[in-house]
């Protein structure tokens, strides 16, 4: 058996042992888990540089028409993301140690974590969509179980009930859209290979050979034909479309992209390791990692293309409004997320996949680092998250602030923290695909600065506002120190001369190659005015604009109900899809006690009792009575036979 | 005049609804079982008289069956009679409705 499996193995065997005996000796819980990512972070760093080779793949399931292998793909994509995974979720298992240490329960929290980190490395290195939707579906549970990890609040639980069911929803939409490529390819396979041979089946499909399809730009007499499993068939392109929106489904969900990302926010009310872990660095990536995948496929479908770009930019700007008014740490943070995700969807949806994964993997570092930060923060001031509350705080907990700060000077994209490459690059590829979604990335990056500016601002300066804010106390070393190791990436890892930027480029021209042999995707070659000046500029406004309204402020200058309101969605969804919801649950009550079960069900049996109380009274115990009867009905028999006609 | 298939039928008839009706009139159990007989005699006459307008002797065996069958039978009824009698100490019909509701 190749080494490679125990990508898999080791965290499934710890998850089996905390589920099974563990969780009630915390230590031993520990040490299976933090020792699973550790062992597994050596096992990414031996594929990514030591070359161990690929898996043979096993079959799995075999169906006429049908074959899934369980198969690991190694490209740079999968690499990438893999040491990404493994490297922060190593950190934040080691951060959780000090974090947890004092939560009785916290042999099933690890369970918890090593589920997770079982079920995200499948969903990077699956071969085919079924064991991706696989593992899929277990990110989905391990999220559930650690956001509603204390459930006996009323709203953990609540929330990891939110986050699932708008999971389930958006899964909804995937399988549809799992279906519709097995429909369409006649394989459920993602290997690189595989999609490459099927877009060019499908474009060579077209009249003119060799048309090539950019994205954004419908090829003249996109006529609709396809091949696919049932030979050439003339579907239109509505089913490519439908394909790619479902699949986009999926990352919606995961994702949390407008408009189910409400979820999202109310997942902070899991301990902030899984905020940091899940919900900000990985997880929630995964979406954007499978659009990725998928994207050869992508290209066949520029309007679904079109949808995701959209979808993205409206998500990146629509929770970075929502983020300048809120109070919570935690929910600025999500917030932010949701912003940055929208971000790497747009690059998706705009052409730019190298761009999105570039902006993925630093984003993965410095929003683990926040969270944690944010965490140390939340852990100093003995749980308390309202920075209004807070205050003060820079020189007390200096490392803390420090690498908050890095964090933070990295969101905005600070020249030269790793943002700042990432996020230009992203703008740029925008740009070069339509200047609006430019325009809206840049209004988002100004608000970005402002509301991070906003939050630093407020938590760590000025008087200690309240008595938990005036004695701190700085965080145990085995806190600290992840910290420390993920603000060094968060600062550098988007330097030019470390080559990430180059790695992912090389990846998505590659691709690009192989499915458009000729066409060399050229980098997009934006202009120094828009690429790096007007964002410096403009990350520099909305520094200074914060720090302008709210230096010494004891209480928000600003007050935009309808931003802190978060746009009322909440609400929204509270009143039409719950209520509604209610209420046809409520008439469905109604017909299954009244129709199903009172007219049906009880009707039949009192109809037999009433007939039987009729049938009843000729029972008279009079034989001779009987005897009339029954002649009388034998001379009408005669009657009817002989005379009725 | 001549006597022909009809007669027979018109006599069996009668005799069958003066069997009926005594079975619906009498009170008694043991005219009842009479009038029951009579009805069962008037089957068994239109059996003979078609079986001899119709030069065929199938009717006559079949007849002598019923009346083989008859004779078992009235003493199977005669026998549950006089244990009825012996329990409830009377053959009237009107005293005898416990199969009631």
């Amino acid at each position: 058996m190749d080494i490679a499996w125990f990508l898999l193995l080791l965290p499934l065997v710890a998850t089996v042992a905390i589920l099974l005996h563990l969780h009630r000796k915390p230590d031993m819980a520990i040490f299976a888990s933090v020792g699973s990512a550790a062992l597994c972070f050596l096992i990414a760093l031996a594929v990514a540089f030591g070359g161990l080779p690929q898996p043979a793949p096993f079959e799995w399931i075999t169906l006429p028409g049908l074959d899934i292998d369980m198969g690991m793909i190694f490209d740079p994509l999968s690499k990438g993301m893999l040491l990404i995974v493994t490297g922060i979720g190593l950190l934040i298992h080691i951060y959780s140690i000090g974090y947890m240490a004092h939560d009785p329960s916290r042999g099933r929290f690890f369970g918890g974590l090593s589920i997770f980190m079982f079920s995200m490395t499948g969903i990077v290195l699956a071969d085919n969509l079924i064991m991706l939707f696989l593992f899929w579906e277990g990110v989905g549970l391990s999220s559930y179980l650690l956001i509603g990890f204390w459930y006996e609040k009323e709203s953990a639980a609540q929330a990891a009930n939110k986050a699932f069911v708008c999971n389930r929803l958006a899964d909804f939409g995937f399988m549809i859209g799992i279906l519709t490529f097995w429909f369409l390819m006649g394989t459920v396979s993602i290997k690189p290979e595989i999609l490459a041979l099927k877009h060019q089946e499908n474009i060579s499909a077209l009249p003119q050979v060799g048309t090539i399809i950019n994205p954004g730009e419908i090829a003249p007499n996109h006529t609709p034909y396809i091949i696919s499993r049932h030979g050439t068939v003339p579907v239109t392109s509505t089913l490519l479309t439908i394909m790619v929106v479902g699949l986009f489904c999926g990352c919606v969900g995961k994702s949390a992209m407008f408009p189910l990302h409400v979820w999202l926010p109310d997942a902070m009310e899991g301990p902030t390791p899984v905020s940091a872990l899940i919900h900000a660095a990985t997880m929630v990536a995964a979406g954007v990692y499978m659009l990725c995948r998928v994207y050869p496929l992508l290209l066949l479908s520029p309007l679904g293309l079109n949808i995701i770009a959209v979808v993205g930019c409206f998500t990146a700007i629509f929770a970075a409004l929502i983020a300048v008014q809120q109070n919570d740490i935690k929910r600025i943070l999500a917030y932010s997320t949701l912003s940055q995700l929208g971000y790497m969807v747009m690059a998706v949806g705009c052409g730019g996949p190298d761009a999105a994964m570039f902006h993925l993997a630093t984003h993965a570092c410095f929003k683990a680092l926040l969270f944690l930060a944010a965490g140390s923060v939340i852990h100093a001031l003995h749980e308390e998250q309202d920075i209004w509350k807070m205050g003060g705080l820079s020189d007390k907990i200096p490392l803390t602030f420090w690498t908050f700060a890095i964090g933070m000077l990295a969101l905005i994209g600070f020249p030269p923290f790793a943002g700042f490459f990432s996020k230009d690059y992203l703008l740029s590829v925008a740009h070069a695909y339509h200047p609006g979604f430019y325009w809206v990335g840049v209004f988002t990056a100004f608000l970005t600065a402002f509301y991070m500016t906003r939050l630093v601002v407020v938590a760590f300066f000025g008087p200690a506002r309240t008595p938990a804010a005036q004695h701190p106390h700085e965080s145990p070393r085995v806190m600290t120190i992840p910290l420390i190791l993920l603000a060094i990436p968060s600062a550098i890892i988007g330097w030019p001369w470390l080559g990430l930027q180059g790695y992912f480029h090389g990846w998505s021209d590659g691709v690009l190659r192989v499915i458009q042999p000729g066409a060399a995707a050229a980098p997009a070659e934006g202009n120094i005015l828009f690429e790096m000046i007007l964002p410096g500029g403009i990350v520099l406004l909305g520094l200074g604009l914060a720090y302008y309204l709210y230096w010494g402020k004891a209480t928000d200058p600003l007050n935009l109900k309808v931003l802190a309101n978060k746009f009322y969605f909440d609400e929204f969804y509270d009143r039409s899809l719950v209520g509604g919801q209610q209420l046809a649950a409520r008439f469905l009550n109604w017909i299954d006690s009244w129709i199903l079960g009172g007219l049906i069900v009880r009707g039949a049996a009192y109809f037999s009792v009433g007939v039987g109380e009729i049938f009843r009274l000729f029972q008279t115990g009079s034989l001779q009575g009987y005897a009339f009867f029954f002649s009388l009905g034998g001379i009408l028999l005669i009657y009817f036979t002989l005379f009725a006609h | 005049m001549e006597i022909t298939l009809n007669h027979y039928l018109a006599v069996a008839a009668v005799l069958f609804a003066i069997g009926l009706m005594g079975v619906i009139m009498r009170r008694n159990l043991l005219i009842i079982y009479m009038s029951l007989e009579m009805m069962l005699q008037a089957a068994n006459l239109t059996l003979v008289a078609f079986s001899r307008f119709n030069d065929h002797l199938d009717g006559q065996v079949f007849v002598f069956f019923v009346i083989t069958v008859a004779a078992a039978e009235v003493a199977v009824g005669l026998a549950l009679i006089v244990a009825l009698y012996r329990l409830k100490r009377t053959t009237q019909v009107q005293d005898i409705t416990t199969l009631k509701f």
